[in-house]
Parts: structure tokens; sequence; C-alpha cells
């Protein structure tokens, strides 16, 4: 009886709670436009934070609201991206997948000013005395884009130095962001062929600090058959848009600053071959002078 | 006089003597799970602040009104609970109508603190203590602030245990918890404290 009792009260209770509940939820009831859960179920969903809104969440209210792009969420990648556009009722973009670039190559091969010993985090190193390298453009290494990286794609390389790997890499650029040297920049993820150094100084002054940095002789720039990379303020810059990724340029840099870096077999072997083309043109060149000369008498 | 002298009395009980968390270990899980940042450390002590406040009235109110007539007084937690839990939901829908800033502010910590024991402690000591309706407020409200302090000072910690030289398998939730018992250590400090 007493059971019955108090089920029969907290049944009530409940009921009460429940009745209420139902009303204030009519009553209180907030109208969500259906599509931004649909643009939600679009976006990556891992809360990185990479296009800038309090989670994915956020994310899918500005671009509801027309104050992010469709193409917000980069790790979702462009297949989403077109799923949101037509969601949103516009036409899908285009343009390739983008990865995140580490523009230094230095690390170990960087000369050092002084032994850092502090907080082991790059911002924190760059605190001291302008860091603990002489070059005042190179990867500290000491890994504070490898923390910011939700997906795993980035770490510290062999030679002490960041770097991406493409495969796991979705541009979120939350490690660009984390550099304090500014060193990481988004690619295309097609092309192969970077320059990896952002060490503005020519010459010397690049040339005394790192033994792998650009130092802007624009070897590169002669040898580029399409036009394709460019000597700007003192650092080699490639235009992905000409770029054919033929390595040419990575075959006569002088300081191996351009990825991928050729091998000495590789690079005697292109000497050899343009030494040829050259004795080849001297030779067809003086033919032709004989020629000229043999018919003018 | 002897009203507010009272009322004082467990304003400080609750604050400092007899902290939720410090002294009673009560909603320890919030304490460690949300207080990585100050910020949010503030959000999720203001909404339990709130809620305990006015689960301790309708507490009371169940209690004195439908419980102990009925003599359903061992119904006790379970009834509490089905307050806390429509409470806090009713409270979520209240707020996301009628003070969006205030919702977004408070974000995912409010429906979280249907989880938090801290709240149904507050519901049970106050009968336990036999509280009156404004003791029952005033201890529900200021346990809350308890909290608040209790969460703001750890977070504040936690912040700066970045710059700490422990041991790196301390790292996470150990320092956090060794942090949280020098803390509450501190805090019994104030179990001394007399104001009469």
């Amino acid at each position: 009886m007493n059971i019955a009792f108090a089920v029969i009260v907290l049944g009530v209770l409940g009921a009460l709670f429940g009745l209420v509940l139902a009303v204030a939820s009519k009553v209180f009831e907030v109208k969500k436009d259906p599509r931004e859960e649909a643009i939600l179920s679009h976006l990556a969903g891992a809360n990185c934070g990479g296009c800038g809104y309090p989670g994915c969440a956020g994310c899918a209210a500005a671009i509801l609201a027309g104050n992010a792009p469709v193409t917000a969420c980069a790790p979702a990648g462009a297949e989403n991206a077109a799923a949101i556009a037509e969601i949103m009722g516009m036409s899908a973009p285009t343009g390739e997948r983008q990865v995140a670039f580490v523009r230094c190559n230095g690390g170990t091969n960087a000369v050092k000013r002084f032994e850092y010993v502090g907080v082991k985090d790059c911002i924190s190193a760059t605190k001291v005395a302008a860091g603990p390298l002489e070059c005042d453009f190179g990867c500290l290494g000491f890994g504070s884009c490898v923390a910011a990286c939700q997906f795993g794609a980035m770490s510290i390389g062999p030679n002490g130095a960041a770097v991406v790997d493409p495969e796991k890499c979705t541009a979120c650029m939350a490690c660009a962001k984390a550099c304090p040297r500014h060193l990481i920049t988004s690619v295309p993820a097609s092309k192969k062929v970077h320059v990896a150094c952002a060490n503005l100084n020519k010459g010397k002054a690049a040339m005394s600090v790192c033994s792998s940095s650009c130092i802007g002789c624009g070897l590169c720039q002669k040898e580029c058959k399409k036009d394709a990379i460019h000597v700007e303020n003192g650092v080699a810059v490639i235009d992905y848009d000409k770029c054919v990724g033929c390595k040419l340029c990575t075959k006569v840099c002088p300081r191996d600053a351009i990825l991928p870096i050729a091998t000495a077999e590789e690079k005697e072997k292109y000497k050899a071959i343009k030494k040829a083309q050259a004795e080849k043109a001297a030779a067809a060149k003086k033919a032709a002078e004989e020629a000229a000369a043999s018919s003018a008498q | 006089m002897d009203q507010i002298t009272n009322l004082l009395a467990i304003t400080l009980g609750a604050v400092l003597a007899n902290n939720f968390i410090f002294s009673q270990f009560l909603g320890i899980c919030p304490f460690l799970g949300v207080s990585k940042k100050v910020d949010t450390a503030v959000g999720m002590g203001i909404a339990v602040t709130f809620v305990m406040g006015l689960a301790s009235a309708i507490t009371w109110l169940v209690n004195t009104f439908i419980l102990v007539p009925l003599d359903l007084v061992y119904m006790q937690t379970v009834a509490f609970i089905l307050v806390i839990a429509s409470l806090v939901q009713f409270i979520e829908m209240f707020l996301q109508k009628s003070m969006p800033t205030l919702y977004t502010a408070l974000g995912v910590y409010l429906p979280l603190i249907t989880t938090n024991c801290a709240v149904l402690g507050v519901a049970l000591l106050n009968i336990q203590n036999n509280y009156n309706f404004i003791e029952s407020v005033v201890y529900g409200i200021t346990g809350g602030l308890g909290f608040l302090l209790a969460i703001v000072l750890f977070a504040s910690i936690r912040e700066r245990l970045v710059f700490a030289d422990y041991p790196k398998n301390w790292d996470g939730f150990p320092i956090a918890l060794v942090t949280a018992g020098l803390m509450a250590l501190a805090f019994m400090g104030f179990s001394g404290l007399k104001i009469w």
C-alpha cells in the first residue's frame, strides 16, 4: 500500500513537471533555421576553431548568416563546401585542396646564438633576446605548431624544423596562428616543389646564419622555363599557378633551400647535361659561322 | 538581529568554512572538468550559483508541502533529482527564449549542472539542517558562490601550472588533483572561523 502511494505521488509529481516542461517548450520555443542543422552536418565536426568561430555550430550559424564563406571549413574539404553551397542556394566553389607548409628547412642547420633552456614553447623562446637562432626567420623547433594541430599532421622533422604531413593536413591553419615567426603558409596540395626558407636577407647576411638559407642569388629564377619562381624581397617565391613541378630550380639551388632537395648526383647529372647542351650549342654556332664564312667566299 | 547573524553565519560557512568543494567534496566533477580556463570557470560558477539558489527554494517547497505531509520523506532523493532535472531543463528553455545572451554565455554548462551533486547536496543539507525557506535560499546561493570562488581560484592556478616545473608524468589530472588537495588544506584554515 505504502509503495503504491509513493509511486503515485512521485508519478504525479513527475507528470506535473513533464507537463510544465511540455508547455514551456511550446511557450519558449525558439525558431531555428533547419538549414543550420544541415550545414552543421557537412562541417568537419572537430571543433578545431580553424575557421575563427567558436566550434562547428558557431561556424554553421555564421555561414547561414552570410558572415562566413561556404568554404569556411577547410577540414571538411571541397565536397562538403559544395554541399553547403547547395543548401545555401549558391553555386559550388572551385579550388583545389590546400595544405600547410613550413617555410623553413633550417633547424639544426641554423647557427645558434645561445643555448635556450626556458619553457619549451616557440613564443616563449622568441621573447628571450629575439630567439636562440642567429636566423631571425628560422623555425625554432619547440613545436608550438605541433601542439596546435588537432589532426596530428605536424611534427618536428629529423633536422629540428617542423614539417607537415600533407596526407593528414586539413589546412585549418591553426599551426600558422601558433607560429610566432609566421613561417607556415597554405599551398596547393598537388604542388610538390616549395621554397623552404623565409629569410629576407640577401647574400652573406643570409649565408652566415644557416647552411640551407635562401640567399636571393636568383639562379632558380634564371633556370625556370615557366617563369614560375622569382626572388622577391630577398627570398625565392614560387608562383603555384605557373609551376609545373619540373624541379629544375632544386637542381641549381646552391643552398638546398628548395624542396625536394636534389641529391649531389642529380645535380652533377644536370650540370653535365647542361654542359653538353652548351657545347653542342657552341659547336652548332661555330658550324653556322663557318658555313656563313664559306658561303661569303 | 538574530536572524541576520544567523544568515551571516550560513553565508560564511557556505563560502569559506564549509565550502562545497574543499570541505564537503561535492561537485568535484565539474570542478575538475571545466577549470582549464578562467572564462569558462566563471561561466560554470555563475550557472551553478543560479541553479543552486533556485533548486534550494523549490526543493524546500516540495519537501515541506508535499513530502512531509504525505509522509514520503524517504523518497527525498528521488523527488529532488526529479525537481533539479526538470528545473535545469526549464531554465534552459526560459533563458534561450528571453535572455539569449546569457544562454550563449552559459552554453553547455547549463545542462551539465543536472549532474552536479553539489546541487542535490544543497537540497538535502537544507532539510538535514532544518533550515527555513529564507535560510535555505541563502544557503543555496552562498553555497553556489563558494563553488564559484573555488572554481575560479582553481582555474587561475591551473592556467599558471603551464609554467610550473613538475615531473612530466604528473601532467594533466594528477597535478590538478594535487593542486586541489593543497587548496582544500588551505581552506581548512577557515574552519576555526567564529563570528559570534
